[in-house]
């Protein structure tokens, strides 16, 4: 009994580790094919360090005005869906109607469907009966149409367990509805409103089916990234890759030491 | 009905309930119903010349579908992308299934978030980034090749973009958290000392993950399930970056029409994508026995 | 200061379900009033009644000789405590107190002054500044009840509130809750399940059953002259025999039970012939070396329980009737064991015959 269980603590052991390195060994090429002075992305034949590749992404114009516009429909995106996110999970926890479940299911079908139907949808909807050509617009709609039934998901977990004798209490006090929301119940959803920020805006940040059908002509970063990902390869995409891992890497850092600390004062 | 509105204005106020109203009814109007009609409608018409639109020659048909219930190519690329979506579900189960068990059961404390840590980074990168990271490792000149090589387990750099192995590949890198979070979320829940209890009236652990582990977890294996087939088969990143045209993918097909201006068709196809993701939904539902509630991230 | 609190036909109604029937009641002002009643009886329904968070689908509810309907609780003059308190977990103490006082605009230096006095009133000092979730039980309490005072409100609503406190500080809090009801002359309205409590701390009980208002009286009234069966059962300890009205004299009636012919008092006024049920307190029954006297019944003893102050004695009569008997422990009680056999009486003035009605088994 004994030695198979550490025969297969073993053996469970080399899968993990294979596992970690299927994630981020592609990663690590990555990084080293970006200090790579070879104009084909490869780790060999290695032709000497170099900065180069950096220099040629920042010259990229093209690439900033991708970039700012990830910005703009990022901001764009949060804009819209936690609010309704708000209002839908609000609908949905506080509420009593027949049709519920069924609302619910609507509601968070967008999550289910296919992001390019998503982008064409919005697409056909707004360039055909709109009079809105495809563009930032369509695209900051077609994200928001399911990143609002996340922020909805993730603030309805928190609404759940909002206990609603605080806010009979607060109203026989003598406060308005609007006072209640805004010092007893909304204070209980902050948690849950600023991750759905978060989530927000990196979903939209980093999404590229629904926006690819939905944007038209324009480009956000992930667009941008595909299109020259099939035309013509060249390290400078590696440099932009080593930009996102390093951003990655200080986040992840910044957020273990913020919880540590966390822990730390109230352990 | 009156009911209905007294306890709503009770509860949340007349600017509460006008809120709640307005936000939701926008989105759920004008965000998703109405496209999506749109969308089907459009794919209900002939492809028309501005001219023409409105006039006698824009009528209901069904040609769009037909279309392609006679294309043998698309129908062959339909179900291809079928037959690979399920291949790339199937492989990041058998991977993510021991790994969510590990994490959610095994592992101590501070591993675990060491390890959910490990699982979350490579996913803030983007998904394109990362699909390029195996487009290199792939060519012809990459990595793989070389090692295959070197190894002298072959002569001459195979060719990994031909065919749908590379997409496979790429899509099962891709969408592994998908996979691993909702089962891992649903054995967390599970409670350790059934586990215990069974080791110690001498069940096997294969017996143990056949009649407890698995039957609890349903939920979030037809979640991780669903959402990786819908993944894999509505995505157009994978197949764009990783295949080449004789592995084209059913939403490539998609994007072919829309690039050339024939939405309609477009239209079509992508409703008839949304059907096959409806289905294999119900069918994940069915088989699995769980309801439309299961969802968290 | 406070106010009276009329309710007049007041009806509430769930669909199918009536939690509250035709309870017609009025409270003074300034008066400690409570309701009493098993779960379920509707004393809750009727305290959210008054408080506003619903209105009643009958009857009219009228505080200070103002008519209620439509105005919600916010803007009622009374406060709530609830049964979970309903402290808001994110604000300190103080802020909780002054909560009311500040969402109706009151300037912070009159605000704290008002909070500085309501925390000395309850007996808080020193915790202002705490998170609600950093104090005990009882000072939880009052945080809740020095909150409810802030708005200086007409009339207190109080659910149930020392439910959740162990034996000692319940009642410690009995005394404190009475104490400030005396200072600030604000009517109380009490709700509870535990008849000590009612009996105890109000000026006025209202006992209920199910959505309807038994009787409203003093508390002596309600134990000694019960109006109805479901009273006489819920509120003490009691004795109870089924019977047929044999006889009436003036005020008193004799049933004929299993056990025997026994007079008593007849309040309801029962005609002869009449199926009643006579009540029988326990500290009533007495032991008796004399024989051929009324409601005179020879029993053996089955059971001697001593508690102290008192020793409660089941007794079982010749025809396998269980009674119980409280002996107090003055000295002047016989020695008496188990197994004894002992003759028992009780005065008819201490036992009455009411009407079978639904009784609580409480």
């Amino acid at each position: 009994m004994k030695s198979s269980k550490s025969i297969f603590r073993i053996v469970f052991g080399a899968y993990l580790a294979l596992f970690f390195a299927y994630m981020f060994l592609p990663l690590i090429f990555m990084t080293i094919i970006a200090f790579n002075a070879n104009e084909v992305p490869q780790i060999t034949p290695w032709k000497g360090f170099t900065f180069m590749w950096f220099g040629e992404l920042a010259k990229d114009e093209q690439m900033w005005n991708a970039l700012l516009n990830s910005f703009i429909v990022a901001f764009a995106v949060v804009a819209i869906s936690v609010p309704i996110g708000l209002g839908g999970a609000l609908l949905l926890t506080r509420l009593q109607f027949k049709a519920r479940d069924f609302v619910y299911g609507v509601l968070v079908s967008p999550i289910l469907t296919p992001g390019i139907i998503l982008g064409i949808s919005t697409f056909l909807f707004w360039d055909s009966y709109m009079n809105v050509p495809g563009g930032l617009w369509t695209a900051i709609l077609g994200q928001a149409t399911f990143i609002t039934s996340y922020c909805m998901l993730l603030i309805m977990s928190r609404a759940q367990r909002f206990d609603l004798t605080q806010e009979e209490a607060a109203f026989d006090l003598g406060a308005t509805h609007g006072q209640v929301f805004w010092k007893i119940t909304l204070p209980f959803l902050r948690p849950a409103l600023i991750s759905s920020v978060a989530l927000a805006f990196m979903q939209s940040f980093d999404n590229y089916n629904t926006t690819l059908f939905a944007i038209g002509v324009e480009q956000t970063l992930p667009i941008y990234i595909g299109t020259k990902l099939r035309s013509f390869i060249s390290p400078a995409m590696n440099a932009l890759a080593v930009v996102f891992i390093a951003l990655t890497i200080i986040g992840a850092i910044t957020y273990e030491y913020r919880r540590r600390r966390e822990l730390i004062k109230t352990g | 009905m009156r009911d209905f509105w007294n306890n709503a204005l009770r509860d949340l106020g007349k600017i509460g309930v006008a809120y709640i109203m307005i936000t939701v009814g926008a989105w759920l109007v004008f965000m998703i119903l109405i496209p999506q009609l749109i969308m089907l409608d459009y794919s209900f018409r002939p492809m028309l010349a501005l001219r023409d639109i409105g006039g006698p020659k824009d009528v209901w048909t069904l040609k769009n579908y037909l279309v392609f219930f006679t294309n043998k190519l698309h129908m062959a690329i339909f179900f291809k992308t079928i037959w690979s979506s399920l291949i790339v579900t199937s492989a990041a189960l058998a991977i993510c299934y021991p790994i969510a068990f590990y994490l959610a059961k095994v592992a101590r404390g501070g591993k675990v978030g060491l390890l959910m840590l490990g699982l979350i980074i490579p996913y803030w990168i983007n998904e394109l980034l990362r699909l390029f990271a195996w487009q290199i490792i792939l060519a012809d000149s990459g990595i793989m090749n070389q090692l295959l090589i070197f190894l002298g387990i072959i002569a001459d750099p195979i060719n990994f973009r031909a065919g749908n192995g590379a997409v496979v590949l790429g899509m099962t890198y891709a969408y592994i958290l998908f996979m691993v979070f909702p089962i891992y979320n649903v054995m967390e829940s599970l409670d350790r000392n059934q586990l215990d209890a069974a080791r110690d009236l001498g069940a096997s652990w294969l017996r143990i993950h056949r009649k407890i582990v698995i039957p609890y977890a349903k939920p979030g294996i037809a979640v991780g399930c669903t959402m990786t087939f819908m993944l894999a088969a509505g995505t157009v990143a994978a197949p764009q970056l990783l295949g080449s045209p004789s592995s084209f993918w059913f939403t490539q097909v998609i994007n072919t029409n829309f690039e050339c201006a024939n939405w309609n068709q477009g239209a079509a196809y992508a409703t008839l994508l949304m059907l096959l993701c409806m289905i294999f939904m119900f069918i994940m539902l069915k088989i699995f026995k769980v309801g439309l509630k299961e969802l968290t991230q | 200061m406070g106010q009276d609190v009329n309710l007049a036909d007041v009806s509430m109604r769930f669909g199918d379900f009536y939690a509250a029937r035709d309870i017609n009641v009025h409270i003074e002002a300034g008066e400690f009033f409570s309701f009493l009643g098993p779960s379920g009886c509707g004393k809750t329904t009727l305290l959210r009644l008054v408080s506003g968070f619903m209105d009643p689908t009958k009857g009219q509810i009228k505080i200070g000789g103002k008519d209620m309907r439509g105005i919600g609780s916010n803007n009622r003059p009374t406060a709530m405590i609830f049964q979970n308190l309903a402290l808001f977990p994110l604000m300190t103490v103080t802020e909780n107190i002054g909560f009311g006082l500040e969402v109706r605009g009151v300037p912070k230096a009159e605000r704290i002054k008002k909070v500085e006095e309501l925390i000395e009133l309850v007996d808080l000092q020193g915790v202002g500044n705490r998170k609600v979730s950093e104090l005990s039980g009882g000072q939880m309490q009052r945080v809740a009840i020095a909150r409810a005072l802030a708005v200086s409100p007409a009339v207190l609503l109080l659910d149930e509130p020392l439910s959740a406190l162990d034996l000692k500080l319940r009642h410690h809090m009995r005394a404190e809750l009475r104490n400030i009801q005396r200072r600030t002359g604000v009517t109380f309205i009490y709700i509870t399940h535990d008849q000590t409590e009612a009996l105890t701390m109000s000026d006025r009980v209202g006992v209920m059953s199910i959505g309807k208002l038994e009787q409203v009286a003093v508390p002596d009234v309600i134990y000694n002259n019960p109006a109805t069966a479901f009273v006489a059962s819920f509120v003490g300890e009691t004795n109870r025999l089924q019977g047929t009205i044999s006889s009436i004299d003036g005020e008193y009636a004799v049933l004929n039970t299993a056990i025997g012919q026994l007079s008593c008092k007849n309040p309801q006024r029962l005609s002869q012939g009449e199926d009643a049920t006579i009540f029988i307190r326990p500290e009533t029954v007495f032991l008796t070396k004399e024989s051929g006297a009324p409601n005179l019944l020879t029993c053996g003893i089955k059971n001697l329980s001593f508690e102290g102050a008192y020793a409660v004695v089941t007794l079982k009569t010749e025809k396998e009737q269980l009674l119980t008997m409280r002996l107090n422990n003055d000295g002047t009680a016989p020695r008496i064991k188990t197994g004894d056999n002992v003759k028992v009486t009780f005065n008819r003035e201490n036992a009455f015959v009411l009407k079978n009605g639904d009784s609580s088994s409480a």
